[in-house]
């Protein structure tokens, strides 16, 4: 793909807060339809790196070149004060378009995707650690985003939530065809699912699809014991050679 | 000195009538707006800087006085220029909110004591400022009311869903296009706003009682953000009333009659079990 397809380019975009950098000349591009995972140890700048393609940060230097298009954003910890008293239903108005209605949206095939529609009434504090991540979802795809910025999309969610929600995403990808840019700590699911992978450890360390990843010595370094436990399970059609260089 | 109720004499009996008429439609017009805006206050968790905002309207009214200006409108412009330095502090990240805020407070609150101190003694009455005097109102304080209630409400209306954006999730709210800075500073000046004409009423160190005790009683019955908002405002004017009728019948002050009676709305709440979440 050519790079003046991409809805964003990154190019040798670098992130410093006061004295210590949290990105080092960082390139990356994201196609339209392309899923793409970022995965990299606590404290790599995976978030500064989905917080700089927001537009909620600037780079310090290097440059980032975008489309015109719209984002959905499904933020990492949302904490909504108790003292506020908020229904689903009025939580995803919030995220309505100017003139837009919650009601012409509800029967979409995307909605019935979700399968949140019998909690509209529900208030937002009750609702179960996979109930809350649908709802985040729902509101990130209310303006049709061109492109989707996930980040860490199945935490708080118990394991079969966490498959199911992956399920999800990917389907709700065939059915609006727009981009993903999602950050994971779930390296199984990552490596079995997704389209291409960004390992990043302040500096991309390798990207590509999770074939070639897997092999690459920089993301052995990082993840080799847990990558370890994971290969085994999931990696095991007998095309693959197993054998690290 | 200004005569208390009480001690009006009969014959002036119509000219008492109307005397409390302007400060029952003052108490219900701060009231109005004081108890939806103060949801905003709760929620977003800025009871401090209502206090704050309290302690710069001092400094607003000495600079009224100095420069013969009407008190509120004195009040307004440093209130609402208290908010955007305070905006504009929060953009370095070193200091916490409530520090630039205990800055900001006393500093102003200083220099609105030292430039009353320099006026004639006649020209402030200390107490009723720091206490307020809603039996003061004159007719130009109702019109200040009016245009305030109008401006804070018509706002509100507007900015309704953009206001709980932010407070749900600022960043959320600015990926979503939202001028987060601007909105957030709005609501601040709104809050300013508001602040200068409930000075009148409760006086500097009861302000924030009005914001937030109203609030706090409509949260168990709130099922919405919109609902809060409406209860807050009629249970803010039932406290003024309620606080109306106990002063002038046991001849109390009618700022901390307003709270005490608030407060006691509060605790009742409490007690009542909880319908909701």
């Amino acid at each position: 793909m050519k790079s003046h397809q991409a809805l964003i380019t990154l190019d040798k975009v670098s992130l410093s807060f006061k004295q210590t950098r949290a990105l080092n000349k960082v390139d990356l591009s994201i196609y339209p339809n392309q899923i793409l995972t970022c995965i990299g140890p606590n404290g790599s700048g995976k978030t500064s790196l989905a917080r700089l393609i927001l537009g909620l940060e600037k780079p310090t230097s290097g440059k980032i070149v975008r489309k015109p298009f719209t984002i959905g954003y499904m933020p990492q910890k949302l904490h909504i004060d108790p003292t506020l008293p908020l229904r689903v239903e009025d939580f995803l108005s919030i995220g309505l378009g100017p003139g837009e209605k919650l009601k012409n949206q509800v029967s979409s095939p995307i909605f019935l995707l979700i399968g949140i529609n019998h909690l509209f009434q529900q208030s937002i504090h009750t609702l179960s650690g996979g109930e809350f991540q649908r709802v985040l979802l729902a509101r990130a795809l209310l303006r049709k985003p061109t492109l989707l910025v996930l980040d860490e999309p199945v935490q708080g969610v118990d394991v079969n939530g966490q498959i199911e929600l992956y399920q999800l995403i990917t389907q709700i990808q065939q059915e609006i065809h727009c981009a993903i840019f999602m950050i994971s700590h779930d390296l199984h699911i990552v490596m079995a699912a997704t389209h291409d992978v960004i390992c990043l450890n302040h500096h991309v360390c390798c990207s590509g699809h999770p074939d070639l990843i897997k092999k690459h010595p920089e993301f052995l370094a990082l993840f080799g014991a847990e990558a370890a436990k994971y290969l085994a399970i999931y990696a095991h059609d007998s095309e693959h050679n197993h054998t690290h260089d | 000195m200004i005569p208390s109720i009480i001690t009006l004499t009969t014959n002036s009996r119509k000219k008492m009538t109307d005397f409390l008429l302007l400060t029952t439609l003052a108490g219900l017009g701060v009231a109005i707006v004081a108890g939806p805006l103060g949801t905003f206050v709760v929620w977003r968790r800025m009871a401090y800087f209502g206090d704050a905002l309290a302690h710069g309207a001092f400094l607003g009214i000495s600079m009224g006085v100095m420069l013969a200006i009407h008190p509120t409108i004195a009040v307004m412009v440093v209130c609402s220029a208290f908010a955007i330095i305070l905006v504009g502090l929060q953009k370095q990240r070193l200091l916490a909110s409530d520090t630039l805020l205990g800055i900001l407070a006393h500093f102003s609150l200083a220099i609105g004591l030292l430039s009353i101190s320099l006026q004639p003694p006649s020209s402030v009455d200390l107490m009723s400022l720091i206490l307020g005097d809603l039996l003061t109102v004159i007719p130009s304080d109702l019109m200040w009311i009016g245009i305030i209630d109008i401006i804070v409400i018509a706002i509100l209306i507007i900015y309704w869903r953009k206001f709980l954006a932010i407070t749900i999730h600022e960043e959320l709210a600015k990926v979503e296009g939202l001028a987060v800075t601007q909105i957030r500073l709005l609501l601040m000046v709104l809050i300013a706003l508001v602040i200068a004409i409930a000075l009148k009423i409760v006086g500097v160190l009861l302000i924030t009682a009005l914001l937030i005790i109203p609030a706090a009683t409509a949260r168990p019955f709130s099922k919405t953000p919109l609902q809060m908002a409406v209860f807050a405002g009629f249970i803010s004017c039932l406290s003024v009333c309620v606080g109306l009728l106990v002063s002038y019948h046991y001849d109390l002050p009618l700022g901390p009659t307003i709270v005490v009676s608030n407060g006691c709305l509060f605790l009742i709440s409490q007690l009542i079990p909880k319908r909701f979440d």
